[in-house]
């Protein structure tokens, strides 16, 4: 069994309760490992993917655009330039003699053919090796264009993801501060870390406009560049998904003042008091937000707790493995899946930072086993020790809970349901309820071996002098 | 030279080199894929493969980092082939370059001759390496240059002769590469089919999780490759500078015949003949059977699919294979494309529709989804047949599509699809039958129950 775990590795793994919490992490994955993490160009992909109005545009060879080519469920009420995949496909000649004149003269025909309010251009592995100077091109195409052309350093070799969610901060930055913030009320907010994945930053506004407060910008859930430029004009950021848009937050609060809180939609605590700080926030502006949000609140759980309740009792005493990109999301899970009375005994996640590790050692039970960039050998190793019944994760989890005979909960990017807001906690409940109770598990050798053992032990009857 | 006007390339039909290289090396027993490079390329690529197979994909990677990228990646790929060794139980491991190491200037082949020296001491498994830089080529050319490293690599001496045939299949699915054992046990021969991915992509229920997929050709059987009676490599299009079997051709005098991708009835009596050169064996019984099934089902729905106009697009061999089904059907395949760059492409594409259409379909390579869809504004297609990336264009244009090849991402069973031989042709044909009728049935005010 242990011979699952990588020596080097031993520190990026913790079984809470056994000693005090360390947790190694922010480390570079180990070579030959099979990580699950993907690259910095991954992260600055992901946050920027969704600004549906901009030409995102992959300076490289192909790969990098085509395995990110529509693969979320980030939906645009708009325009979904973003859908599109946008690529230099550098050749063997413009890795030889630069791919300068190449990637502007592929900006210039994009952005001749589909007028985008802004471009985003992300620089690949090589080409930063190569030597291409992909902010001058920019600057050049933006003064000819007279559109914002954006560099993103998204070189995949410089780090993991959270690199490419500064990188993409950063490109996001230059825009805020740029636009025009009149008829932007005190009241008003930016929802930053959202992705609008199956629409649900929908949710998420319709909340806040029940509340009174105006959202200003999407970031970038269904995102425009118009909303960005003038972001700075409203009163507060809510920051989800810290690791992707934190960044941003901090660089907005010194630049512009503006506060920033952290918010989680996922789950029924944290969708609550995620609302009831912003009203909290605003209460003194508009003092009668608090009651507004109340009621909000008071309506959507008299809808979503007893339909819960069915989902319950099937669930309840299950145990769940979690694995997730950043480690928020984790949090905002354990609670949700005690509303299911379900316990997460497996938790980890690709890029978590130490706070994230320290928080979810508190949160979770004694003997929770918490992991950092782990691989499908531990994660097998934990789902089959610890006996879990479902898997919480992304398309590269799948396989591995489902040949475990181990429901399985899509909660990554690719996802095509709602699971945020009250409504998203009872997506997630019939979501979690049709995998984990499906009767086609009894049917899988592991399930199916246990449950003869099970069977045997029960029939054997007590040999004399024996007792339970 | 690529066909397309513009310089900037919109939703690629094709993939990038090493991962057709891993999907290759993930056919061969005991083995893991290995990509020497930044730690995203292998997840990208398990992530594109697994959506299509559903199926574990691990691909190691050395996953480089900065510091790494400027005083190179050796350490890196030592350490983790070290690891996988260890973890995995790996007997092969198949190391892919990336863009990243071939641009940094890494000499892979240099770095593991020095890892097989300083580590000569361990039980060492086999190390096959295959350049797969992501600016040259497509992943057809990763996927054909592996499996010529496999041969190359691998096959070291003559093996005694025997009754064995080598296939070298391409990229077909886990059902084709069943279909194809059988054939081959039914004409009485061993086979090498290199690589295998039958059963290593599609895997049973089992109780365990397997570190490494069983299944895939086995050490013993790519050794006996140069003993063989001869090698059929599936494919017309060309793709790298020596293929497996010219190579085995080359040092070992083992007979090569090329075929196309045996899709539909030319091109699989084409294969037969093959065999039947190669072993001395008539075409046995059931496949006759088969042959005659399917050229019943061919008279009996031909008015269904007669005269529809096609666009096909894909990778090149796919293309190729479909082009030549869905002409001696009747479809008029009026435009076929590919990403990539071939030089026989559209000579190809002439021979197998030679003496059925009046000309051939106009061919276009090196381009992209964009390319297609423009040029598809004027040629007013009844049909699209590929992959799934191209279900949003038949969306646009309103026509079914009939999904084949790689990836299946918007589907349920893609491993299990079945294109070549007669049976294959048979499952073809009635689903592209069938989406006619669905039109037809969807589109009709009647609601007709009976077609």
């Amino acid at each position: 069994m242990e011979q699952a775990i990588f020596e080097e590795r031993r520190d990026q793994i913790h079984r809470k309760g056994e000693g005090p919490f360390e947790l190694a992490c922010n480390r570079d994955s180990l070579a030959g490992a099979v990580s699950q993490r993907a690259c910095v160009f991954c992260g600055s992909r992901v946050v920027l993917y969704p600004i549906a109005d901009a030409l995102h545009l992959v300076h490289g060879p192909i790969g990098c655009a085509v395995y990110t080519w529509d693969i979320r469920g980030a939906l645009s009420s708009g325009p979904e330039l973003h859908r599109l995949s946008f690529s230099t496909d550098l050749q063997e000649k413009d890795v030889i003699f630069g791919g300068e004149k190449k990637l502007k003269a592929a900006l210039l025909e994009l952005i001749e053919r589909h007028k985008p309010n802004a471009a985003f251009v992300y620089a690949t592995c090589i080409v930063g090796i190569i030597g291409d100077d992909v902010a001058a091109v920019c600057r050049d195409v933006a003064a000819q264009t007279g559109i914002p052309v954006i560099p993103v350093q998204s070189e995949g070799f410089k780090g993991n993801k959270r690199e490419g969610y500064a990188a993409a901060c950063k490109a996001m930055f230059t825009l805020a501060g740029t636009g025009d913030t009149k008829d932007i009320s005190p009241v008003s907010v930016n929802i930053l870390g959202d992705f609008n994945l199956a629409g649900e930053i929908w949710i998420i506004r319709e909340y806040f406009e029940k509340m009174g407060v105006q959202v200003v910008a999407n970031i970038t859930g269904d995102g425009r560049v118009a909303d960005i430029k003038r972001c700075h004009g409203a009163g507060l950021n809510v920051v989800q998904c810290s690791g992707a848009t934190m960044e941003l937050a901090k660089m907005m609060q010194d630049k512009f003042g503006t506060p920033f809180l952290r918010v989680s939609y996922l789950g029924i605590e944290d969708m609550a008091d995620s609302l009831y700080a912003v009203a909290d926030h605003f209460r003194d502006r508009d003092p009668g937000i608090v009651a507004r949000t109340q009621k909000l609140v008071r309506e959507e759980l008299s809808t979503l707790l007893p339909e819960l309740k069915k989902y319950r009792k099937d669930l309840e005493g299950k145990k769940v493995a979690v694995y997730v990109g950043g480690a928020f999301k984790a949090f905002s899970l354990i609670k949700a899946f005690r509303h299911l009375g379900m316990q997460v005994v497996l938790v980890g996640s690709q890029t978590g930072t130490k706070e994230d590790y320290e928080e979810l050692a508190t949160i979770c039970d004694p003997g929770t086993v918490i992991v950092d960039d782990s691989n499908p050998l531990e994660l097998s190793k934990f789902v089959k020790e610890l006996d879990v019944d479902l898997f919480v994760g992304g398309v590269k989890e799948r396989p591995i809970a489902h040949k475990l005979g181990v429901g399985f909960c899509d909660h990554n990017h690719e996802r095509k349901e709602a699971l945020e807001g009250f409504v998203g906690m009872l997506n997630f409940a019939k979501e979690v309820h049709a995998s984990a109770t499906s009767p086609v598990w009894r049917f899988v050798p592991r399930r199916e071996a246990a449950a003869k053992a099970l069977a045997a032990a029960e029939n054997t009857p007590l040999a004399a002098g024996e007792s339970l | 030279m690529s066909d397309s006007p513009y310089v900037s390339t919109t939703n690629a039909c094709k993939l990038c080199t090493p991962l057709g290289a891993a999907l290759a090396f993930r056919g061969i027993e005991g083995a893991i894929p290995f990509l020497h490079g930044s730690q995203g390329c292998a997840t990208y690529m398990r992530r594109y493969i697994i959506s299509h197979f559903r199926e574990p994909m691990d691909i190691a990677s050395s996953a480089l980092g900065e510091k790494q990228a400027v005083f190179g990646g050796g350490p890196n790929l030592k350490k983790g082939i070290l690891n996988v060794m260890s973890k995995y139980g790996a007997t092969v491991v198949g190391v892919a370059t990336t863009c990243l190491t071939e641009t940094i200037g890494d000499d892979v082949p240099r770095l593991l001759a020095e890892f097989r020296k300083e580590f000569g001491d361990l039980p060492l498994p086999e190390i096959v390496s295959v350049s797969t830089p992501s600016y040259s080529g497509t992943h057809m050319e990763g996927w054909h240059a592996a499996v010529a490293a496999l041969a190359g690599q691998l096959v070291k001496e003559k093996a005694p002769a025997e009754r064995r045939v080598n296939v070298m299949p391409g990229l077909v699915s886990p059902a084709d590469l069943r279909h194809l054992k059988d054939i081959l046990a039914d004409f009485g021969v061993a086979g090498t089919i290199l690589p295998d991915i039958s059963d290593s992509m599609d895997r049973p229920a089992l109780l365990d999780y397997e570190k490494l997929p069983a299944g895939g050709t086995t050490l013993a059987d790519i050794r006996a490759m140069s003993g063989a009676l001869g090698s059929i490599e599936w494919g017309r299009a060309d793709h790298v500078a020596e293929s497996a079997g010219t190579n085995l051709e080359r040092r070992f005098g083992v007979k090569n015949i090329r075929v196309g991708l045996p899709v539909g009835i030319r091109e699989t009596d084409a294969f037969f003949e093959a065999l039947t050169e190669l072993t001395g064996v008539p075409t046995p019984a059931r496949y006759a059977n088969e042959r005659g099934r399917l050229v019943d089902a061919y008279v009996d729905g031909h008015k269904y699919v007669a005269g529809k106009r096609a666009i096909v697009y894909g990778e090149e061999d796919m293309v190729i294979a479909m082009v030549a089904f869905l002409a001696e059907i009747g479809v008029k395949p009026i435009l076929a494309a590919t990403g990539a760059t071939c030089k026989n492409f559209k000579a190809s594409l002439a021979a197998v529709t030679e003496g059925i259409l009046p000309e051939p379909p106009e061919a276009r390579e090196g381009v992209d989804f964009h390319d297609i869809a423009e040029q598809a504004e004027t040629l007013a297609p009844d049909i699209l047949v590929g992959h799934s990336k191209g279900y949003r264009y038949a969306r646009d244009m309103n026509v079914p599509l009939l999904r084949v090849g790689f990836p299946i991402h918007d589907r349920f069973g893609g491993p299990r699809m079945r294109h070549v031989g007669y049976g294959g042709a048979l499952e073809l044909f009635d689903r592209l039958v069938n989406l006619f009728l669905e039109r037809k049935q969807d589109d009709s005010a009647v609601g007709y129950g009976y077609l």
